[in-house]
C-alpha cells in the first residue's frame, strides 16, 4: 500500500516499512533526474543527500553514526533517518541549520579520533566516504582534538590490511560479514573508546572463519580495512582514482559483476559492482583477488609452431595461422570431414564458442563439436 | 537454473545435493545462507561433511554414487504419505500413475542399504521437502559426474514434479554451472547434438535452417562427444582445434588422454598459457585473456551479460574469434570476415530463438529494473525470463521417469577398498592456470592434500602430513595426507587442481551413456604409506 509524506516541503510517496532515509534517497535521485533546471527550494535540498557513515543499503539499518539525523515535526529530538520508518503524513526536514550543525560536530569528533583521513582510493570501494564528508562539512580538525582510537593489527595475510587506527566503529565490516556473507568471521571486542574489530581469540584472519571474500574491505568507509594487493600500486598512481571497467568475473558460473581498476594499462584491483544483478556487491576470494594471471609473465605472447626438431618455437601470426590451416586442409584431404574435431571453451566469450561451432559446421559440414562441460 | 539467483533467499526448504556451494559458488551460497538465517530448512546430501553440511538442519551423508537410490527412497515416502501436488500432476505432467507404481518397491529401508543413510533421515528429508510450500533443489557436478548422471537429474525432476515445486518463486531445479561462460558455450551451439539455441541437429527444420545460413550441407545425425572423439584419436579423428581447455588435467584418465592427443596428426590449441595440453600441440595460438577481451557471456541463471576489455592485449595475443576467423579464411571458408565481436553475437541471436530478442547493444546497456536479459528472450520487446516453466514446460508436459539405481562403473574391492571422490576448493580453480598465477592464493592453499578420515589413516597405516601412494585401476600418484572428519570413513577427497598431484590420472572408470559425462566423482583406490 502506498502512503504519502513530506520531505523538505515536497510530497513523496512510500510503501509501508520504508525508512525515511530510503525514501529521501529515492526521491532525491528521482528529482535530480526529472527536474533538472526547474527545482523548488525543497528539491534543491533533496539533491544534497543525507550524510551517513554506518549505512550500507544492503545491510540492516544500524543507527550508529547518527549523521543521518533529521527533524520530524512533532518529535522532541532529531531521529536517525536510517532506522526510523516513515508513517503516513509525516513531515520531515533533512537539512535545517540545527541538523547540519549537529552533523558537523559529530563529524569533527569522528575525524579527531583518526590518525589519517586522506586515504588512497585503492583501499576499497567506499574508503573515501569519511574524506568526502569531511570536505563537504569543511572540517579542518582544529576545533576538536585529542587521543586517537584503534590499534592496528599486524596480519601477514596477503589480501586484507587491518589498519584499525582508521576505524570509526561503524561495524559495517562486522555486519557485512554476518548479514551478507553469512560467515560471522569478525566481531567487536572492548567497549567505548577502546572498541576494536577483531576475530575469534584476536588472531589472524586465516585462522578465523574468514574466507577472504573482501566484502569488509569494500564496505569500510575509512579505509581501515584495505585491499593489500591493490595498494601495491599506490606509489605508482598516488591518490589518482583508477579507471574502472565494468565486466563479469572470470571464474565460476554465478556471473558476478565487477569493476576492473586499471592505471596505465595495468590491472591494479577489482571492485565488486554493488548493483551487479547476480552478486549485489558480493565476491569471493577468487573474484576479488585472483586477477593477476591476466598480466602474468607466463602468458603466451606470440604464436608457437612445432618445428622439425620436435620443439615449439616462436612464430609470426602469418606463419602460425598458415600452419594451422594447412594441417586441417591436409587431414581433411586424407581422412575426410569426420576426422576433424572442435572443442570450444567455457571461459571464452560466446562469440568464440559460436564461431568454433560455425567453423566445424560451415567448414566441414559435421556436428563434430563440443565444449568443455563434460569434465 | 530454472529459477533466478535472487530466488535462493526465498525457499522454505532447500535441498542441496552434490554441490559444495560455499566453496565452488561462494557468492550464490550467500543467498542460501540468508534463507537459512531467515529460518528456511536446509537439507544437504553429500558424501563429505562439507561447509554446507555444517550449516544444515539435516545432513544425509550418502555413499558416493548412490544418489539415485536416495532420491527414489525420498520419492517413495512423498508418494506413500500423500504429499503429492495432485493439481500440478494432473495439469502439468504425464506418466505419474506408472511412476507411482514404480515407486512402491523403493522403500527408505531399501535406500538405506545402498546409501548408508538411515531410513528415518530419508523419511525426514522427504517429509520436509514434500510439505514445503516452496521447496528448491540445488545441485552441481556431484549429481552429473556419474555414470548415472541422467538418472540422478531425472530423479530430482521427479521430486519437483510430484510436489509441484517448479515454475514458482523460491522453487525449482537449479544446477549451478561451473565456468563463467559454460552456459554460453552450450547456448552458442558448441554441442554435438544442438545447433545454436539448443535446436536439435536431428530436426529437419533446423537442418534446413542452418544449411541455408551457412551454405553447407549438414550432417543429419548427431556428432560425437569430446569423450568419444578422444577415444577415436588416431583412429578416425586426426585433427583437433581446442580453445581454452586444459584437457589433459581436467579430463579423466590422463594417460589415455595424453596418448589420444599425441596420436593426432594435427593439434591446434588456442590458450592464454602454455598449458600441459598446449605443450602437445603443433600450433599454439595466444588468445587475449579475460580483461582484454570484449564479448558476451551467460551465467548459471541464463543471464546474458557483457564482458569488457579493461587493458590492451599482452604481447601479440588476439581474441579467440579473430583467430578462428583467420584459420577459416585460410581454408577458403565464407562468412568469417568479422572485424569486431558485435556482428558475431548478433548473428548468434538471429539464429537462436532463445536469444531472438537480444543483440549486442541491448546486452551492452545491461539489466534494468524491467529488463533482465535472462533467456529465453523470444522477441525485442520481451524483458527476459527469470523463471522457467511458469505456465508450461518447453516440451509440453513434465515427464516422470521410472529410474532404477545402478552401481558405479567400479565399486570398491579388496584391491581398491577406498572410495575416492574429487572436486574443487574455494581458493583454487580448475587446473590452476589462473589462480596458480595469482599472488597471495598460495598463502591460503599452498598445495594439494588428500582428505582422509582419522580412522582410515590408522587403518591404512598412513601419517597425517606425510605422503602416501594412491592407486586406482589406471595408475598411481603420491599425495600428502590430511586427517579430517570432513571425509567419512572409507571415502577420501582430493581436488584436481594441482599439476604435481594429477588426480585425474586415477579417475575415468566410466561415463554416463547418454551425456558422456565422466564419472569423476567415484573412483575406487588403494592407499599405501610411502
Amino acid at each position: 500500500m502506498t502512503h504519502t509524506m513530506e520531505i523538505d516541503g515536497v510530497e513523496v510517496t512510500f510503501s509501508e516499512g520504508e525508512t525515511i532515509l530510503e525514501i529521501a534517497n529515492r526521491s532525491a535521485q528521482h528529482l535530480v533526474k526529472s527536474e533538472q533546471g526547474d527545482m523548488s527550494v525543497g528539491a534543491q535540498r533533496h539533491q544534497k543527500e543525507i550524510p551517513t557513515l554506518c549505512y550500507d543499503p544492503r545491510l540492516e539499518p544500524f543507527g550508529g553514526c547518527r549523521l543521518c539525523i533529521v527533524e520530524v515535526e512533532g518529535a522532541r529530538n532529531p531521529v536517525a533517518s536510517c532506522t526510523t520508518k516513515a508513517t503516513p503524513g509525516m513531515v520531515v526536514r533533512t537539512a535545517t541549520d540545527t541538523i547540519e550543525a549537529y552533523r558537523k560536530t559529530l563529524l569533527e569528533m569522528v575525524v579527531s579520533e583518526n590518525r589519517e583521513v586522506d586515504v588512497s582510493p585503492l583501499r576499497g570501494y567506499a574508503s573515501g566516504e569519511l574524506t568526502d564528508l569531511r570536505d563537504r562539512y569543511e572540517i579542518d580538525g582544529t576545533r576538536i582534538t585529542g587521543t586517537t582510537s584503534g590499534v592496528n593489527k599486524t596480519d601477514e595475510n596477503p589480501f586484507i590490511l587491518r589498519d584499525y587506527e582508521l576505524c570509526i566503529s561503524c561495524y559495517r565490516c562486522v555486519r557485512v560479514c554476518a548479514e551478507q556473507e553469512g560467515d560471522h568471521a569478525i566481531n567487536v571486542m572492548n567497549r567505548g573508546f577502546h572498541t576494536q574489530i577483531t576475530t575469534e581469540f584476536d588472531g589472524l584472519l586465516r585462522d578465523s572463519a574468514c574466507t577472504f571474500c573482501g566484502q569488509c574491505i569494500q564496505t569500510c568507509p575509512t579505509g581501515a580495512l584495505g585491499d593489500k594487493k591493490a595498494l601495491r600500486a599506490v606509489d605508482e598512481i598516488a591518490d589518482v582514482v583508477p579507471d574502472k571497467t565494468r565486466t563479469i568475473c572470470p571464474y565460476c558460473g554465478v556471473g558476478c559483476s565487477v569493476d576492473v581498476l586499471t592505471k596505465n594499462e595495468k590491472i591494479v584491483g577489482i571492485h565488486p559492482a554493488m548493483d551487479g544483478p547476480a552478486n549485489q556487491g558480493a565476491l569471493c576470494v577468487k573474484g576479488q583477488f585472483a586477477y593477476d594471471f591476466v598480466q602474468h609473465p607466463d602468458r603466451l605472447k606470440t604464436p608457437l609452431v612445432r618445428r622439425e626438431d620436435g620443439e615449439l618455437h616462436e612464430a609470426t601470426w602469418e606463419h602460425a595461422l598458415d600452419k594451422a590451416a594447412e594441417g586441417y586442409r591436409k587431414v581433411y584431404a586424407e581422412h575426410g570431414r569426420h576426422s576433424i574435431y572442435g572443442v570450444a571453451s567455457g571461459r571464452a566469450p560466446s562469440e568464440a564458442a559460436y564461431l568454433m561451432q560455425k567453423f566445424i559446421r560451415a567448414g566441414f559440414g559435421t556436428n563434430y563439436i563440443d565444449n568443455c562441460s563434460r569434465a | 537454473m530454472s529459477n533466478p539467483l535472487v530466488d535462493m533467499q526465498k525457499p522454505d526448504v532447500i535441498f542441496c545435493i552434490g554441490t559444495n556451494m560455499t566453496e565452488c559458488h561462494p557468492v550464490a551460497a550467500t543467498g542460501l545462507k540468508k534463507a537459512v538465517a531467515r529460518g528456511a530448512k536446509l537439507i544437504v546430501a553429500d558424501p563429505r561433511r562439507i561447509g554446507l553440511a555444517e550449516m544444515s538442519d539435516l545432513f544425509l551423508p550418502l555413499r558416493v554414487g548412490s544418489d539415485t537410490a536416495l532420491l527414489l527412497g525420498m520419492a517413495h515416502v512423498i508418494a506413500r504419505e500423500g504429499l503429492i501436488d495432485e493439481e500440478f500432476i494432473k495439469g502439468r505432467t504425464t506418466g505419474f500413475d506408472e511412476f507411482f507404481e514404480h515407486l512402491s518397491q523403493w522403500t527408505p529401508e531399501w535406500a538405506e542399504e545402498i546409501t548408508e543413510v538411515p531410513a528415518k533421515d530419508i523419511e525426514k528429508a522427504a517429509m520436509w521437502y514434500g510439505t514445503a510450500n516452496r521447496g528448491a533443489i540445488y545441485y552441481t557436478l556431484g549429481i552429473t559426474e556419474h555414470i548415472c548422471g541422467v538418472e540422478n537429474v531425472q530423479s530430482l525432476c521427479n521430486l519437483a514434479l510430484m510436489t509441484g515445486n517448479i515454475g514458482r518463486e523460491g522453487t525449482g531445479i537449479n544446477p549451478m554451472r561451473g565456468q563463467n561462460n559454460i552456459q554460453g558455450a552450450g547456448d552458442s551451439g558448441a554441442l554435438p547434438n544442438n545447433y545454436p539455441g539448443f535446436q536439435a541437429v536431428t530436426d529437419p527444420e533446423y537442418q534446413a535452417k542452418f544449411k541455408a545460413a551457412y551454405g553447407k550441407e549438414v550432417d543429419l545425425e548427431k556428432g560425437i562427444t569430446k569423450v568419444t572423439a578422444l577415444e577415436l584419436c588416431g583412429d578416425s579423428i586426426h585433427a583437433m582445434l581446442i580453445d581454452g581447455e586444459n584437457t589433459l588435467l581436467s579430463d579423466p584418465d590422463r594417460e589415455h588422454c595424453e596418448h589420444a592427443l599425441r596420436s593426432l596428426e594435427h593439434l591446434v590449441v588456442i590458450d592464454i598459457f602454455l598449458t600441459e595440453t598446449a605443450e602437445l600441440a603443433d600450433v599454439v595460438l595466444p588468445a587475449t585473456a579475460w580483461g582484454e577481451t570484449d564479448g558476451i557471456c551467460t551465467n548459471t541463471e541464463r543471464r546474458v551479460q557483457r564482458l569488457r576489455a579493461a587493458v590492451p592485449p599482452l604481447g601479440e595475443a588476439k581474441p579467440d574469434w579473430w583467430i578462428i576467423c583467420q584459420i577459416a579464411q585460410r581454408l577458403g571458408l565464407k562468412g568469417f570476415d568479422y572485424d569486431t565481436p558485435e556482428p558475431i553475437f548478433n548473428e548468434l541471436c538471429e539464429l537462436s530463438p532463445i536469444y531472438a530478442g537480444l543483440d549486442w547493444e541491448r546486452i551492452d546497456k545491461g539489466a534494468t529494473d524491467i529488463v533482465n536479459n535472462q533467456w529465453p528472450v523470444p522477441h525485442k520487446e520481451h524483458p527476459g525470463t527469470p523463471r522457467l516453466h511458469e505456465e508450461t514446460f518447453t516440451n509440453g508436459r513434465g515427464i516422470f521417469s521410472n529410474v532404477h539405481y545402478r552401481d558405479p562403473a567400479e565399486t570398491i574391492s579388496d584391491d581398491f577398498p577406498v572410495w575416492l571422490t574429487t572436486g574443487r576448493r574455494l581458493q583454487s580453480y580448475h587446473t590452476r592456470t589462473q589462480t596458480g598465477r595469482a599472488e597471495g592464493i598460495d598463502y591460503l592453499l599452498p598445495e594439494e592434500s588428500l582428505e582422509v578420515n582419522p580412522t582410515d589413516i590408522e587403518k591404512w597405516k598412513l601419517t597425517d602430513g606425510e605422503w602416501c601412494k594412491m592407486s586406482s585401476a589406471r595408475g598411481s600418484i603420491t599425495i600428502k595426507v590430511k586427517a579430517t572428519n570432513r571425509s567419512p570413513r572409507g571415502t577420501v577427497f582430493a581436488s584436481f587442481s594441482f599439476a604435481d598431484v594429477p588426480v585425474n590420472l586415477l579417475t575415468g572408470s566410466g561415463y554416463d551413456p547418454v551425456t558422456h559425462t565422466a564419472e569423476l566423482k567415484v573412483c575406487p583406490v588403494r592407499l599405501e604409506p610411502l
